[in-house]
């Protein structure tokens, strides 16, 4: 294996850090993993901008622009770039809006649904990013090099494909472990 | 048991006896071989469609529901080329329809998603339609959730040829194809539709849905967490408890 680490960013972008959570979920396996990689971006380090990495793994699609840019800055970035999991891989969940017009969902949620405070409107502060029209996975929008699917895809799926990247064979799951739900 | 007194032909180097008039999707799935397959089910009559179960014969692309078995045929099944252009199909399927599997109550028990797997497809590939396809939920027992629909028309088949009721069938043409519902209003309710009809059961995917039964079964026991699809030939039709 290479005699220095392998650099790995991690982010969520229209997530909802479910496969972050079950990253973690490798327990003990983590600290065999510090052995071989080191963290850039991600929110285990807090680091707010991805530098060089020889991998990048990116949970959620894209549902605003700022999602956009980061997604553009991880793959500037990545050697390998991975969606990871299922609103990385077809948008997932908050894809489930791509039929209805954006206005009308801002509209029920903001202003027309009951118990919000009188007056209330939909927020327009110009730091909130602009949400996009439709919800996209991340393939839509830059080149993803491999995808882990599941909602999450389980700690040994994470395992094994990270494991198997790392050795450098391609990732193969299996029954059991591939899983789009 | 090989059968010593039948003709065989040759599916992946295997012998596999056939009786003269079997398709090859028949003869395989008797000899408990599995050949991918989406729109064909034992208990009706083939219908070609899906193109899933695409197989060389003697060096020609076909679909195995629709060749006939010929002694001496050597036909190549599960070969990359072949799950490739499976893969392919799967994918165009999934970016056609809405198939979100987290919140999909057939999730498990599904014939489109268990044949994903079993190719190994990691991502849909394609850029996705996000069609509009109301769901039809007027029945008092039973949901129709349009966005999985793969126009395999299983449910046409049962609700004609084994209910006798003609309910369903697919209306369009290309892209624009789609199920629709025999009734003046198109919605089921208004139609003699029953929970108990064969084609309450039919359907491989999540758009024909009994209503107060999802997820009864947790993740981990339903049918394709057991065993991948291609280790249950000849049991891939949910029975009504599974659905
Ligand atoms: S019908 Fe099958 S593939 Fe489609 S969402 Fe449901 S489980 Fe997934
Ligand atoms: S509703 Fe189900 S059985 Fe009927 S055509 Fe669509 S996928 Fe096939």
């Amino acid at each position: 294996m290479a005699d220095r680490k392998l650099r790995v960013a991690t982010t969520s972008l229209a997530g909802c850090f479910g496969c972050h959570m079950s990253f973690l979920d490798i327990d003990e396996r983590l600290l065999d993993l510090l052995e071989l990689v080191e963290f850039d971006r991600s929110p285990i380090t807090d680091i707010k901008h991805c530098g060089p990495c020889d991998l990048g793994l990116v949970e959620g699609g894209v549902c605003n622009a700022e999602n956009v840019h980061v997604l553009r800055e991880f793959r500037k970035n990545c050697k390998i770039l991975v969606a990871l999991g299922a609103c990385a891989v077809n948008g997932g969940l908050p894809a489930q809006r791509n039929h209805l017009d954006l206005r009308d969902i801002l509209a029920a949620v903001y202003e027309t649904e009951g118990g919000l405070a009188r007056g209330a409107r939909i927020p327009n502060d110009p730091e909130l990013p602009l949400p996009l029209n439709q919800v996209h996975p991340i393939h839509e929008v830059v080149k993803i090099d491999y995808f882990l699917p599941g909602c999450p895809p389980s700690a040994d799926a994470i395992w094994k494909f990270l494991t198997d990247l790392i050795a450098g064979r391609t990732p193969h799951l299996g029954h059991g472990l591939i899983h789009y739900d | 048991m090989t059968d010593n007194t039948l003709p065989t032909c040759l599916i992946d180097g295997e012998e596999v006896p056939f009786t003269p008039g079997q398709t090859l999707i028949q003869a395989a799935t008797a000899a408990g071989k599995y050949i991918p397959h989406l729109c064909w089910h034992p208990d009706f009559a083939a219908h070609g469609s899906c193109k899933i179960c695409t197989v060389k014969a003697d060096g020609r692309f076909g679909a195995a529901c629709t060749i006939e078995a010929r002694a001496g045929m050597t036909v190549e099944n599960r070969t990359t080329e072949l799950d490739d252009k499976r893969r392919t199909l799967l994918q165009l399927l999934f970016v056609e329809g809405n198939h979100f599997c987290p919140s999909c109550e057939k999730s498990g028990n599904c014939l489109l998603q268990a044949t994903a797997y079993e190719v190994g497809m990691m991502s849909p590939h394609f850029d996705h339609f996000y069609p509009d396809r109301p769901v039809d939920a007027s029945h008092p027992d039973v949901l129709l959730d349009f966005n999985r629909c793969i126009m395999c028309e299983l449910c046409v088949r049962a609700s004609r040829d084994v209910d006798g009721k003609n309910i369903f069938a697919l209306s369009g043409r290309g892209i624009k194809s789609h199920l629709i519902v025999n009734s003046e209003s198109g919605r089921i309710k208004d139609t003699d539709f029953s929970a108990g009809d064969r084609a309450a059961e039919v359907c491989p995917v999540g758009v024909i849905l009994k209503k107060r039964v999802g997820f009864a079964v947790p993740i981990g026991g339903r049918k394709y967490d057991v065993s991948p699809v291609s280790a249950q030939v000849g049991a891939q039709a949910p029975t009504r408890e599974e659905a």
